[in-house]
């Protein structure tokens, strides 16, 4: 009996080491929400299977779905590490300091974390100027809107959504100077049914706009039920939204950074890194603007489409005040990385205060 | 600071919706507690009626047939922690822990083919005269079908519990199941049967965010309601009334909160956001601070029937 068990104990081993033999390199992917909400996670995976179809047997990928921020999650990293993760990849910002105590204890291993700012050796970072699309958003917004108000659902009070939302708010402000942001933050990325009440609040308050850093199309939905609101599709197409309310959205191409990244680990050449590419590189995509959009809001947006992905505009050139109506930018200047990525201000005319 | 945009009636009406899946489960697990079960797959029962709840209403294009499949499926479903507890003896809360674990799974598994689809929705009812209100009729009675249904549920469940002799063996067997089964009453099968009830209603509030609240099917989707709707249970004392009232108060804080930051409140941000988790605790404890706190003397103890 106990011979038995060792000899099968052994086959199994064997069979485990020749899986794991068969792949070249095991990439992980560690994801907040669940593959299947059309959006942030969504995205992320597309770029997960275009690398299994880019790499075919010489790359394997794991993944492990709504994996809560914190603690549980370097659980979810380490477990992967254990299992022979040569690279991988943690998709949220609430990740940030997980990857960097897992990466601590697995110096071999590869990490890459989505929209942080804190690096190691082996712990690059990357994201994507998700502003450049917000700017076309408020711009959209701003013309569109009758009510003049714009609502506006935050996750968590991060520079990144403080981004997107100045971003949205100057181009909305610049053709309309009559609008209103509705900004309202619900404390988490996925929960369809808060999504939901947050935006039925936001329209119930007379927004006809309504734009979201969450992960969910629930926002849509609520949208579409009310009827006579706007949307903008979040991290991913949400097409299914088409032609109203979804009017356009911003889409995370992750792919083609995900197939050069297993490719430099593949080449032995992989280095820490800080990537934040938009429009111009094709991380930041701008799905269809439909026709619910007059056709010249349409041209102007996808002009600025164009000159953002040129580098001819910045959607951050001065004169911008900050709040407080000290002034940020002079005219004609634009705001460098450093203070894109840790800002946590809001610009002149945004009623109410960042949460600290 | 502008608070005439924020409309009572809307908002009243924002807070019965907000508010009746989490309603729905708690009333159900408040009659499996009263039995003196601990079931903790509340999120699990409700993230499978959502997912049947969905398929059937989109396969069949008839919300209401949805909701019934919905309690049908969880109603079985609640079967197997059932089964496990009450006649293999498993311990309770792990058991219960390990439902939510598999109706979540589950529920991915079969939801996955329906991500992105649109369901029909539940029509508001039109009651004549009475929706006519000015106000009143907008608040109150400009609802779909299950917001009265699970008011229904709850008033059943009081009337039940208070004065039926069904309901005081129930009551019996939760508080001293030795001594209920010594009187020849039969533990197992009412337990069996105050499970199914807390399954099916959980399938309800699960359903009733997949068709009314978001509505669509998304993974994940009940996103802790479950547990939400077992604090309102331990808060509320067990009282069906009451734990209509922090239902309630519950949705309404949130949607309130919601409304506050929408309407730009100088009120902190993360003092609103934890307001309705806050003052529900808050209130149902001041309510239950006098007398009798009412938990069942035989909750989560396993029943032997040769002891």
């Amino acid at each position: 009996m106990y011979i038995k068990s060792v000899i099968a104990g052994a086959i199994a081993s064997v069979g485990i080491a020749a899986a794991a033999l068969a792949a070249d390199v095991k990439v992980g992917f560690v994801y907040v929400g669940p593959v299947g909400d059309y959006g942030w996670t969504y995205e992320h995976d597309q770029g997960r299977l275009a690398v299994e179809k880019h790499f075919g047997d010489k790359v394997e990928t794991v993944y492990q779905e709504l994996v809560p921020e914190g603690a549980d999650s370097e659980r979810v990293m380490t477990q992967m590490a254990l299992q022979g993760a040569d690279l991988i990849f943690t998709t949220s910002f609430g990740y940030m300091e997980p990857t960097i105590n897992v990466a601590e204890k697995f110096p071999n291993v590869k990490f890459e974390h989505a929209t942080g700012y804190m690096r190691a050796d082996n712990v690059s970072t990357y994201s994507a100027r998700f502003y450049e699309g917000r700017a076309i958003q408020g711009h959209i917004a701003g013309k569109m809107t009758k009510t003049n108000k714009v609502g506006y659902i935050g996750s968590f009070p991060i520079p990144e959504v403080v981004r997107g939302i100045n971003s949205a708010f100057i181009h909305a402000r610049k053709v309309n100077p009559d609008v209103e942001f509705n900004i309202v933050w619900i404390y988490t990325w996925f929960d369809p049914a808060k999504e939901a009440d947050a935006a039925t609040a936001l329209i119930e308050q007379g927004c006809d706009v309504v734009l979201q850093h969450t992960d969910s199309t629930a926002p849509q939905a609520a949208a579409e039920k009310a009827g006579g609101v706007i949307t903008f599709g979040q991290a991913s197409d949400m097409a299914m939204f088409k032609p109203t309310p979804r009017v356009s959205s911003i889409i995370d191409d992750w792919a083609p950074y995900y197939i050069a990244r297993t490719q430099a680990v593949l080449d032995g050449t992989w280095t820490s890194t800080d990537t934040w590419d938009g429009i111009g590189p094709g991380m930041v995509g701008i799905g269809e603007i439909t026709s619910a959009v007059p056709a010249d809001v349409k041209a102007e947006a996808l002009a600025m489409k164009d000159a953002i992905a040129s580098g001819d505009y910045h959607p951050f050139t001065g004169p911008i005040n900050k709040q407080d109506g000290s002034v940020w930018l002079a005219a004609g200047e634009t705001a460098d990385d450093g203070t894109l990525l840790g800002m946590n201000f809001y610009v002149e005319g945004i009623k109410g205060d960042v949460p600290q | 600071m502008d608070f005439s945009s924020i409309n009572p009636a809307l908002l009243i009406a924002s807070l019965m919706v907000s508010a009746t899946p989490i309603l729905l489960a708690a009333i159900g697990e408040a009659v499996v507690e009263k039995s003196g079960v601990l079931n903790l797959g509340v999120e699990g029962m409700m993230i499978v009626g959502a997912v049947v709840g969905f398929i059937i209403a989109v396969n069949t294009d008839a919300p209401l047939l949805g909701f019934i499949c919905a309690a049908i499926v969880s109603g079985i479903f609640s079967m197997i922690f059932g089964i496990l507890t009450q006649y293999l003896k498993s311990n309770q809360v792990a058991t219960g822990l390990g439902l939510t674990l598999v109706g979540l799974g589950l529920s991915a598994l079969l939801g996955r083919p329906y991500e992105g689809m649109k369901s029909p929705t539940l029509k508001a009812l039109d009651i004549p005269f009475l929706g006519d209100i000015p106000v009143l009729g907008k608040m109150l009675f400009s609802h779909d079908l299950m917001i009265y249904f699970s008011v229904f549920i709850v008033a059943m469940v009081w009337w039940f519990l208070k004065f039926t002799h069904a309901g005081m063996v129930l009551r019996a067997v939760g508080e001293n199941h030795d001594a209920a089964h010594a009187l020849g009453y039969k533990v197992v099968r009412v337990r069996m049967l105050a499970i199914m009830f807390g399954g099916a209603t959980s399938g309800l509030g699960g359903a009733y965010i997949s068709l009314a609240r978001v509505p669509q099917w998304t993974e994940g989707m009940t996103a802790g309601a479950g547990w939400i709707a077992l604090a309102i249970v331990v808060f509320a004392s067990w009282r069906p009334w009451r734990v209509l009232f922090g239902a309630y108060i519950f949705g309404g804080v949130t949607v309130l909160q919601l409304n506050l930051q929408a309407a730009g409140a100088s009120i902190p941000v993360e003092y609103l956001s934890m307001s309705p988790y806050l003052i529900t605790i808050v209130v149902l404890v001041i309510i239950s601070s006098r007398g009798n706190q009412g938990a069942p003397a035989s909750l989560g103890r396993p029943f032997h029937a040769s002891s």
